[in-house]
This record gives structure tokens, sequence and C-alpha cells, in this order.
């Protein structure tokens, strides 16, 4: 009880802030919707083209995330573990990572053409590389002492692989999985100014287009709401899969 | 306990390291003694004076620069279950529970073992450490004498015939460790084994060995190997005698140069 109500009372602080603004005299009131004009487009929209404006944008983020951490995962480990390898590649990935996907469209669209795989590349390339560091971050801090202990005790390189090492990793990948969920909605909206006729980043530019504030209002929100459910549901699974740990980074 | 014959040789044996800086550090210096089968043998010297890089090379994580450690004979080449190690920041695996770091070694391919047999030797371990009634909890959850107790347990489990300590009670508090000497003692006096222990304590080393090893500080020689004279099972009671305590105040008094040695050179 205790608890809903501090989880509840932030939300409730927002959207008294936002009546206040609205009111306050401060700001031209038809520049900023109420909470529930938004509400109502909101449920006017579901009846219409939110659902798969919702379900493209899920399926964009989630096929750009998949393929994004399929790859840093591996990569991650590698750069992590092997500290020469790691001095070699890291500059060539910090310059990559710091170039903003928006600024690659062009490019994008030259050899991907403005098709969905054009979309998935954007994502699947800011993914790739929050998820690469947050990987090999995580690993090059695994203490080489469990290693050794598994050594006197008999194990082979492969069992210490298979029964220290992984065990070991999952708790940075299912964070480096965490991180790059969140990059990718972040970068959900650039990805579908390359011609996208669905999603939510499509909705929010159109209704930009025709001064519609208040379906920008219902975009936005759905995008942070959709990154927090999924959020909540990697911290679940998190919990279940990484109990040893005191708390899920 | 009875002392047999020599199994870890260690015959004029040097270690240097390369520095980070480029240069060469003489960490151990012509360096040879024996350590005979069921004996408890103490190295005892200033912190960072190499006693650490010895253990590492019976261990097996490293091998001598010039001059050679055998085991019977055989050169040292990897680590291995015959040889369980207990590292000064224990190493207890946080992703297992107690009973799973334990049976960690049985479950392996060099000492795998029939479920019953598992699960007996868990259990008579768990026991004997004290440890039975956290089998399924994780180690962030024990204190660190119990996560110490553990370790020993898990390298207990797959019957290692000797034992290399590195400075395994540095970390506990004075009653703890002193639990943690008497715990070692009983567990050896049943199971016999041959104990490698790395320390600074003068109080621990005296009151567990057979024989104490001084070593200079660095590039570490031997300063002198003392014969502790006193017969098994020992007490508490053994700290109040006067033997004890001339023995201690003349290993303590090598010791104390060997610092202020260290402190000169530096």
């Amino acid at each position: 009880m205790r608890r809903a109500a501090l989880i509840l009372a932030p939300w409730l602080a927002l959207l008294a802030g936002w009546y206040g603004i609205h009111h306050s005299g401060f700001v031209n009131p038809a520049l900023v919707p109420t909470p529930h004009e938004v509400a109502a487009r909101f449920v006017e929209l579901m009846g219409s083209r939110l659902p798969m404006d919702i379900l493209m944008s899920t399926q964009r983020v989630f096929l750009g995330v998949l393929c994004g951490i399929a790859l840093a995962v591996p990569v991650g480990f590698v750069l992590g573990w092997y500290k020469t390898i790691r001095t070699f590649i890291d500059p060539l990935i910090n310059f990559f990572r710091a170039l903003p996907p928006i600024a690659l469209i062009p490019l994008v669209i030259v050899y991907f053409g403005v098709d969905e795989l054009a979309k998935v590349v954007i994502l699947f390339y800011a993914s790739f590389f929050a998820g690469v560091i947050v990987m090999y971050e995580g690993i090059s801090q695994i203490s080489p002492i469990y290693v050794r202990v598994a050594r006197t005790l008999g194990a082979t390189d492969g069992e210490i692989f298979r029964k220290v090492i992984i065990p070991l990793a999952v708790p940075h990948m299912l964070t480096a999985l965490r991180v790059a969920l969140g990059v990718a909605w972040a970068t959900l909206v650039a990805s579908e100014l390359i011609a996208a006729q669905q999603g939510l980043g499509a909705l929010i530019q159109n209704a930009g287009s025709f001064f519609q504030l208040d379906i920008i209002y219902v975009g936005i929100i759905c995008i942070g709401f959709i990154a927090l459910l999924m959020d909540l549901g990697l911290r679940v699974l998190a919990r279940r899969f990484v109990s040893w740990q005191e708390r899920i980074a | 306990m009875t002392i047999g014959p020599p199994r870890i040789v260690f015959d004029k044996v040097s270690v240097r390291f390369d520095t980070p800086a480029g240069g060469r550090m003489h960490v151990v210096d012509d360096v040879s003694y024996q350590i005979h089968d069921r004996e408890f043998v103490s190295v005892i010297g200033p912190s960072g004076c190499g006693k650490t890089t010895m253990m590492n090379i019976v261990a097996g994580f490293m091998q001598p620069t010039t001059g050679t450690v055998t085991l019977d004979g055989q050169p040292i080449n990897s680590p291995g279950p015959d040889r369980g190690v207990i590292f000064q920041e224990y190493g207890v695996f946080p992703w297992l529970s107690v009973k799973e770091n334990i049976a960690f070694g049985l479950n392996l391919r060099a000492n795998r073992t029939s479920a019953d047999e598992r699960e007996a030797v868990c259990q008579r371990y768990m026991q004997l450490m004290g440890l039975s009634d956290f089998a399924d909890a994780w180690p962030r959850m024990l204190s660190g004498g119990m996560r110490q107790r553990l370790a020993l347990a898990r390298a207990y489990a797959v019957k290692p015939q000797f034992l290399l300590m590195d400075e395994p009670f540095g970390a506990l508090d004075a009653q703890t460790r002193t639990a943690m000497q008497d715990l070692l003692l009983g567990v050896l006096a049943t199971e016999g084994k041959t104990v490698m222990l790395i320390t600074h304590s003068v109080e621990e080393a005296v009151y567990l060995s057979n024989r104490i090893i001084v070593m200079t500080a660095r590039p570490t020689r031997i300063r002198e190997i003392i014969e502790v004279p006193f017969s098994y099972p020992r007490s508490e009671g053994l700290h109040e005698s006067k033997e004890f305590g001339d023995l201690r105040a003349h290993v303590r008094g090598l010791v104390m140069q060997e610092y202020a040695q260290q402190a000169k050179q530096r």
C-alpha cells in the first residue's frame, strides 16, 4: 500500500506539474495540451493507427537490439577477456560509438535503401555500440581469482569456460541488453526519419508537420512507457537468472 | 603427525620479474628447501618479499627463472587437484550456493564421483566446517570466517595431498582466526596432509607448524629454518607456555630485523 503510493507519487507530481504549466499563464495554453486532452487523443488513436505504430516500432527495436546484442556479446567478451586485443580495438570502438546514428542516415539510405532493413540497421548500430561497451567493461572487471581457483580444483579450459566464465558473464549480458534496449528506443525516432509510414517515430514526425501537439505527446509517452515496461521485464528476468548478486546494476 | 620423505623440493630457485617500467626485479634468490610428507611448513617474512611467488610456483601458476621445484621428483607444470590452494581473498564462487561451491571440484572430469559420493562429501565437510545450516545460502550472505571455511571445504572435497595456503586467516578477527587455526589442526589430524602456509603472523606460524622458514627482505633468501619442537595435538594453552614464548620471541626478532632491512632498502 505504502509502496504503491511511493511509486505513484512522482507520476502524480508530474501530472500536477503539467497541469500547473498549462494554467500558469507563463506559456500559451494552446502550446501545452492538458493531460486529459492527450489521454483522449490516445484513446482515439488506439482505435485507428496507434496499435500498428506500436507494433511496427516494437518490432524494429526488437530486431535491432537482437542483432546488436547477438554481435555485442561475443565481441564484448573477447575484448574484455583479452587485454592485448582491447588495446588495439578500443579506439576504433570509441570512434564509431561517438558518431550519432542520425548523421549516418544518408549513408544508410544509400547502402540499405529506405525499407525496413535501413531502419533496423540504424537501431542495430546504436544497440551494438551501447551493448559492446557495457559487455567488455563488465567482463574486464571479472576477477581472475575464480579461474585460478577452478584450475587448482582440476578444471580444464572447457570446464572453466562453461562453469566459471559463462556464469560470471550472464549478469553483464543482461545489463548490456538493458542498456541497448534503452538506447534503441532513444534512437527509434531517428531511424523512422527514413521514409517510415508507420511507427511511433513516424507518428510524431507527421504530427509535427501538422502542428498536432497532442499527438506528439501521445507518441512520446508511448515510447517512454514501452521502454519502461521492457526494462521492468528484463529486471524481473535478471533477478531470476542472477539471484546470487546483491543487486542488479 | 609423523614426518615422511621429501615431497616438494626447491632446488636453487631464483625468480626475476620484468617490471612495467622496463627493469628486472629480483624476487627470489637461490632458495633451496624441502617439504616432507605430512609436514606443516610455514613461510614467514616481510610483506612483498616473494613468499606468494614461491607458493605460486608450487601451485603451478608460474615457473622459476632458474633452478627447479619438483613434486615427488617431477617438475611442476600446471595446477592440479592434488594441490589444494587457499587464496588470501578466498575466491568463493559467488554464483553458486554453499553446497554447490563444495561440490564444484567433484563435478569436474578430473575428480568426478558418483552422485551419492558427492552428496556424502558435501554433507561431511559442511558439518565439519559448521556450514550445514547454510547449504543453500549464497556466499554473499556469509561472514568472512564462514567464507574461509567454505574455501577450505571446497579445497578438501577433492582430497588434495597438499594444502597451499596464502595468508588464509589474514582478513579475520583475532577470535575467528584462533578458531580457524584449531579447526585446521583438527582436520589435519584426521586427514593428514602436507601443508605450506604463507603467513605474516609469527604467533600463527609457531602454533601450527613443524617447521618455520624465515625469509629475508627482497630478493628473498632463507634467513633461518626453525624446527618447532611441540608435539601434536596442540591446543590453546600452548600459547601461554614459556617455550612457546621463547620461540615466538626468537622468530619475531628475525622477522623484525628483516622488516628493518627492507625499510632501509626503500
